[in-house]
């Protein structure tokens, strides 16, 4: 929709694509990296019984911005000993990983970057750039912490890959699409609608899948913390082992780059979960424009509710990384093979035979 | 597997058999100085096997500041402060430790207020030093949040410090034959309200950090140090306690007025692993955290009336001879062995302290471990790299 309206304004393809393009970086990544980055300072200085930033604007939240216009003037150091060019390329495949994640997020009915048939598909697949910038920084930095935090990085998001495509294909079992602007279309309606709740089917079915979706949603939450390497599965970056693990060589702007994907990535995992289970933008109490009469509120509040919803998963990711302590490197494995896999699969199994019904 | 194969293999060195035929190399890992978690300036040479520790040499002197030379120099008031310097999170048990020493030398008796505030005083250091101890070792395992619960927490003992003697972390208050300042008017109430305040904030960090089972499985049947090798390596203080040795010179070997009161000594028990692992040495002190508080609410009410610093000579200038004192502080069992040569500045003052004891058990413990349990083994035995390197 958004294209079709930039491919009007200006009459040529290219500039509509572009602009398309780059919306979700300057609207959304970058204002939310911002404040996802304050949010964080706040709720851990809240949980600790201190203020956190106060100086920077009104309660400190212009102190993230003051931050990335510190990290733009510093010095972009490289070692002798470094691999330029793939120190060079690290961060940006990084950040590319990420950000290209978001194209298929569909943040409205009326805004999604690329409305794919593959939608979920193609996040899962472009999330795999992430691993092998991490392994790239780690590996060019030449230094033995960041390698140490490269290799557990790799080993940890692959392997909790497994469990977390385990439940997308659930999800795709029932819906029978990939794409996630038809499931969010499909969850429409009211909260019981949504997948968690057993998804818009109504009858005997619904309320036998109700607690196997309950599982399903904590297994690709686990799952999807992990992958975006929060605690308690920071163990790539394990501040108090590897000092930063796999960026610990990076300074100036490529630390910024590796921090910016580090939180769009939060949210690009949540806006998942939320499309999976949560009805993604659907309201989940029925929408004021429809009730006005004024079409155009719609995407406006559905916006609203996606962010939200996106957001509430965010801090809870927050909330975790400042209660909960870090697992051991063989733990995390150890989690994922011997118990998320298994639950993972029994619960397709479930799931599938009840669809049957 | 075919005859030239296991001729082949027979041939390779044990490097190579190791790697199934492909030379294989252990990694030598330099953790420290500048690391988040070594507790200051200890280097750890690791030698790694993938992330399996081989070997682990702790390199030290990173924070040498000749405390035992520099004593010859001075007088014996003069070396108090320098004792402060060694263990900084215990200072007030350092200062205490050195003064038992001394009167002990001199043969003198100090009155009994002096005797029970210096042990109010070195129990709220102790408290205080268990803070960072199981703050940072909360913060070692990966939880921030802990850390500054206890910090806040510690918080509350350095101002109590402060109203005493002025000073929040060197404090130069318990000096030979008496103290620096009496406590202050307010001293006791504030005390109590602290005693009544911090009990329930133990509960809080059992519930937050001690019982939760992440850290229980980072922590419990992990650097599980058996009672004998506890005892050989001469480790002292909560690291000897939690192998199930029930051992604690205030008891055993007591000083000062410790003989009054009534408190117990906590051994590990097990509870989450085996005897003597991680978590037995971080529960340890959580308990003697209780303990400490006990001696405290019975010392706060008795603390006689009286001049603290009636007994402190004038000229302290001790007869010819030599005395090895031993005082339990936070970390174990800090020694001052003294020889005098009649002058008014020791003739040689050694230290026997407990980290640089303690800290000679890394290797044994780490063997066999992966990176990740080093940080939780150093956090646990509680090292101070100011008085390891003194």
């Amino acid at each position: 929709m958004t294209y079709d309206f930039f491919y009007k304004l200006f009459g040529s393809q290219v500039i509509a694509a572009i602009i398309q393009s780059l919306l979700p970086l300057f609207v959304f990544i970058l204002p939310f990296a911002l404040f996802a980055v304050w949010l964080e300072r706040k709720v851990s200085a809240h949980m600790q019984d201190r203020l956190g930033p106060m100086r920077v604007g009104w309660h400190g939240w212009l102190q993230t911005v003051a931050d990335i216009l510190k990290l733009i003037q510093k010095e972009d150091i490289i070692a002798t000993a470094n691999d330029k060019p793939l120190f060079n390329l690290a961060p940006v495949l990084v950040f590319v990983g990420t950000y290209a994640a978001f194209a298929a997020i569909p943040f409205t009915s009326a805004f999604i970057g690329s409305n794919l048939d593959l939608g979920v598909f193609f996040i899962v697949a472009v999330s795999g750039f992430v691993v092998a910038g991490i392994l790239m920084a780690g590996w060019a930095s030449n230094n033995k912490y960041s390698l140490l935090g490269a290799m557990r990085s790799a080993a940890q998001i692959i392997s909790y890959e497994i469990p977390t495509v385990m439940v997308i294909i659930t999800i795709v079992m029932i819906t029978g699409t990939l794409n996630l602007n038809t499931l969010s279309q499909l969850q429409t309606g009211h909260f019981w609608n949504w997948m968690i709740f057993g998804g818009p089917v109504f009858g005997v079915s619904k309320f036998l899948m109700i607690p196997f979706m309950i599982i399903s949603f904590g297994i690709i939450y686990i799952s999807t913390l992990a992958e975006v390497n929060r605690t308690p599965f920071d163990i790539p970056e394990a501040e108090s082992e590897l000092v930063s693990g796999y960026h610990t060589e990076y300074s100036g702007m490529k630390f910024a780059m590796f921090f910016l994907a580090e939180y769009a990535n939060m949210f690009a995992v949540s806006a998942i979960v939320t499309a999976l289970f949560f009805g993604g933008y659907q309201s989940p109490i029925g929408y004021i424009g429809h009730l006005l009469g004024l079409p155009w509120l719609v995407p406006i509040e559905q916006l609203f509710w996606f962010t939200a919803k996106g957001l509430f998963f965010v801090f809870v990711q927050m909330w975790l990384r400042w209660t909960l302590p870090r697992l051991r490197v063989d733990q995390l494995m150890t989690a994922c093979w011997k118990y998320l896999i298994p639950i993972a699969f029994a619960d397709l199994i479930i799931i599938g035979l009840i669809t049957l019904i | 597997m075919s005859i030239e194969v296991e001729e082949k293999i027979s041939k390779l060195t044990e490097v190579q058999k190791r790697g199934n035929g492909l030379r294989t190399e252990h990694m030598v890992l330099n953790m420290g100085p500048q690391h988040p978690s070594t507790h200051g300036v200890l280097r750890l040479e690791l030698e790694l096997e993938g992330e399996i520790i081989k070997k682990v040499i702790p390199h030290i002197g990173y924070l040498h500041r000749c405390f035992e030379k520099h004593a010859e120099a001075m007088t014996y008031p003069q070396v108090v402060p320098y004792t402060d310097r060694m263990d900084y999170l215990g200072a007030m048990y350092n200062e205490f430790g050195y003064a038992v020493a001394v009167e002990k030398l001199l043969g003198i008796q100090v009155p009994e207020r002096v005797d029970y505030i210096r042990v109010i005083m070195g129990e709220l250091q102790r408290i205080a030093s268990h803070l960072v101890a199981l703050g940072t070792y909360g913060l070692d395992i990966g939880a921030f949040t802990p850390f500054l619960y206890c910090f806040r927490d510690r918080e509350k003992i350095l101002n109590l410090f402060e109203i005493t003697c002025g000073a929040r972390l060197l404090y130069n208050y318990i000096w030979v034959g008496g103290l620096s300042h009496d406590i202050h008017p307010d001293f006791v109430r504030l005390t109590k309200e602290f005693v009544t305040y911090f009990k329930p904030n133990i509960k809080e960090l059992n519930d937050l950090l001690t019982n939760n089972k992440i850290f229980i499985d980072r922590t419990a049947n992990v650097g599980v140090l058996p009672k004998e090798t506890a005892i050989n390596y001469g480790i002292s203080g909560p690291n000897l306690r939690a192998s199930g040795f029930k051992w604690d010179i205030r008891k055993d070997d007591t000083y000062s007025v410790y003989n009054k009161f009534d408190f117990d000594i906590p051994v590990g028990q097990g509870l989450m692993g085996t005897v003597g692992d991680c978590w037995d040495r971080y529960y340890l002190r959580v308990q003697e955290m209780e303990q400490s508080l006990r001696i405290i609410e019975q010392a706060i009410d008795q603390i006689p009336e009286g001049d603290v610093s009636s007994a402190i000579p004038k000229r302290i200038k001790p007869p010819v001879g030599q005395v090895y004192s031993r005082v339990e502080n936070p970390r174990g069992e800090l020694g001052y062995f003294i020889i005098s040569n009649g002058g008014t500045s020791p003739f040689r003052v050694k230290v026997k302290g407990p980290s640089f004891v303690n800290l000679g058990i890394m290797d044994e413990l780490s063997r066999g471990h992966m990176v990740a349990d080093i940080i939780a083994i150093l956090g646990s035995i509680d090292i101070v790299l100011g008085e390891v390197d003194r």
